[in-house]
């Protein structure tokens, strides 16, 4: 193409310098708006850390370390030890892990390598529907389904096989951290699923023909080469699945019982960090909202620490990829 | 007398092939029967983890069906009298509190979010790494701790309940969630095209405004849209700090306490009516109508972007 030069107009060499210099300089002001909205969004979240550090601290100084380690927990006038609450939180979460964790690894192994071509669009929609109900829903379904089916038969039922030893004694009222466990499993699964689908999909094909051209079975493929190659990134998942199950308020608050007590059996009715907080903050009066905004505090920490190790897991597992 | 083939020498490998013959033909059949039924089992749990869904929706549909309809959704609450049992009204204030709160918590959120977003795609510093982690960690806090801030800086201080203090929980809510999204879809933008804007002589700001966001804008859309359901549902945050779990009066102003559907269908749920804890399937079927369309529009905006990607 022959180079086209336009005569009739002047030389442009001194304007165009100039306009090189003032489009380098001028973006400033956009540079600087991001900066300014990403340091606004930063100042938010840390001024939301200190808020809850600050409601706290009367608590923490009257209180001390007994705000952990107490065994009772007294709405209204106290004494507020949050041990139960801890165990309780912590023995939801494992509840909801053990049920979570075998279903969703085999969801997600299905979606992946099982279900016809065809079908896995829709079933794998199916799944993530159920992190589309809202949490709230959750706990109405569970209030008035899930309940009376524990109630009525499932309850009798366990009691009934196990010769009502423990775990399976106590009386039988439905709002029980079993339940609790198990509304929380529901909930956790599409992360699971999502977050382990992720991961599956990164492990190389080369492996998975290398094993079947070696005589490997689907299912041996399946359980020894494509799950221990996959570890790190479904540890992540089940991290994060952790991370929601302990943080996760409404649905727990509404068919746990609010009881804060140790549980004595899987029937037993209780009470976690969040549900506490939901359940009592509204008409907390004098110390006890800075005892709770204690318990936010601790429940702000141990989810941070689940989400940071579940993060890490989550980038090694693609950075392997 | 001795035959001619006892005296061979007997084939040194003969015994071991018959015993790997039988071990293969033995184990083939094993193998297989054992490959069957993990897989089998394996899709039992994928049946497994469909069955809460489906008693879910059979129980939304069974037990709210009947509520749903014009004066449902357009009626004003009042409480059931002795004359009319089972009339709850309906839950236009619910749904108006809910609009109000989440559009505005939206209005709130987007630009910042998308701002957060286009910042950590664009820079890569100590800075933007330490603000990375920040939005990630938000996005796995539990949504209550948002309602024990808001409670504190707004409840406190305005001495009242109100929607602007569930629009700040909401908001703070949703801003990750879309910086996410945004940083993923403006990290795709190819960066040929980005780097033939700058070519031309166009200054950073105008190629973020005419050909990053533009090319972007549907993974920013489907970010936005999956907030927006998040936020709709959440009932934690706004628990502490929005109003009344039932309410019958009718309020649009957000400095004024209000009573959005998440709230709603807590307040029926435990409610002393019976007619009031039925239609507490009536509200959640509406809400959660609104919270699948908001995430079907974004997967299906979402797909369709990826094939047109592909094509």
């Amino acid at each position: 193409m022959p180079i086209v030069v336009d005569a009739d107009r002047p030389a442009q060499g001194p304007d165009v310098a100039e306009r090189i210099h003032r489009s380098a300089t001028s973006d400033r002001p956009f540079r600087y708006t991001l900066r300014a909205v990403a340091a606004l969004f930063g100042a938010v979240v840390v001024l939301f850390a200190w808020s809850i550090v600050k409601t706290a601290w009367p608590a923490i100084r009257t209180y001390g370390f007994h705000l952990v380690t107490g065994s009772t927990w007294v709405a209204g006038g106290g004494p507020y030890g949050a041990l139960p609450l801890i165990v309780d939180t912590l023995s939801t979460t494992c509840i909801a892990l053990l049920f979570a964790i075998p279903v969703g690894l085999a969801t997600a192994l299905s979606l992946q390598f099982i279900v016809p071509q065809r079908l896995r669009a829709p079933s794998a929609s199916l799944v993530e529907l159920l992190a589309a109900v809202p949490s709230v829903v959750y706990g109405l379904w569970g209030i008035a389904v899930m309940v009376p089916f524990f109630i009525k038969t499932l309850e009798p039922f366990l009691s009934h096989v196990t010769g009502g030893h423990w775990p399976f004694s106590g009386p039988q009222q439905g709002f029980s951290i079993l339940l609790a466990g198990v509304v929380l499993a529901i909930m956790i699964l599409p992360t699971i699923v999502a977050v382990s689908r992720d991961v599956l999909a990164t492990v190389p094909t080369d492996l998975i023909e290398g094993a079947l051209s070696l005589g490997a079975t689907r299912s041996q493929v399946l359980l020894r080469v494509v799950l221990p190659s996959a570890r790190t990134g479904i540890l992540g998942a089940i991290a994060l699945g952790t991370g929601r199950a302990l943080g996760e308020t409404i649905a727990v608050a509404m068919v746990i019982g609010s009881n804060a007590q140790i549980p004595h059996s899987l029937f037993s009715s209780g009470a976690t960090l969040a549900s506490v907080i939901a359940v009592e903050f509204g008409n907390s009066v004098g110390t006890e909202g800075g005892a709770l905004a204690a318990l936010a505090l601790m429940l702000m920490i141990i989810t941070g620490a689940v989400n940071f190790g579940a993060r890490a897991l989550t980038r090694r597992a693609g950075a392997h990829a | 007398m001795t035959s001619i083939i006892a005296d061979l020498p007997p084939d040194p490998i003969l015994e071991r092939r018959q015993q790997i013959q039988s071990l293969a033909s033995r184990s083939i059949g094993r193998r297989s029967l054992v490959s069957k039924t993990v897989l089998i089992s394996l899709v039992v749990g994928l049946v497994i983890a469909v069955i809460p869904l489906v008693t879910v929706i059979a129980a939304l549909i069974g037990k709210g069906a009947r509520f749903i309809g014009w004066q449902f959704l357009t009626g004003l609450p009042h409480l059931p009298s002795l004359v009319h049992l089972n009339d709850v009204g309906g839950i236009r204030n619910a749904i108006v509190a809910t609009l109000v709160i989440d559009l505005l918590a939206g209005l709130a959120a987007i630009p910042v979010g998308v701002i957060v977003g286009l910042y950590l795609a664009s820079t890569a510093s100590r800075t933007s790494n330490a603000l990375r982690t920040i939005v990630e960690m938000m996005i796995g806090m539990p949504s209550i701790l948002l309602g024990v801030f808001a409670y504190e800086y707004l409840v406190t201080r305005m001495k009242s309940y109100s929607g602007l203090a569930a629009i700040v929980a909401l908001s703070i809510l949703m801003v990750p969630v879309i910086a996410k999204a945004a940083e993923l879809a403006f990290r795709s933008v190819p960066t040929n095209l980005r780097e033939a804007a700058l070519a031309l002589g166009a200054r950073e700001s105008r190629v973020a405004r005419k050909v990053v966001i533009p090319t972007a804008l549907p993974g920013v859309i489907t970010g936005v849209l999956l907030a927006f359901a998040r936020a709709v549902g959440e009932t934690a945050p706004i628990l502490l700090v929005v109003g009344p779990t039932v309410s019958t009066i009718f309020n649009s102003n957000p400095m004024h306490p209000m009573t959005p559907l998440p709230l709603l269908i807590y307040g029926y749920s435990f409610s002393e009516y019976p007619s009031q804890r039925a239609a507490a399937w009536g509200v959640a079927l509406t809400l959660v109508f609104i919270v699948v369309a908001l995430t079907t529009a974004s997967r299906f905006i979402s797909t369709r972007m990826r094939r047109e990607r592909r094509s």
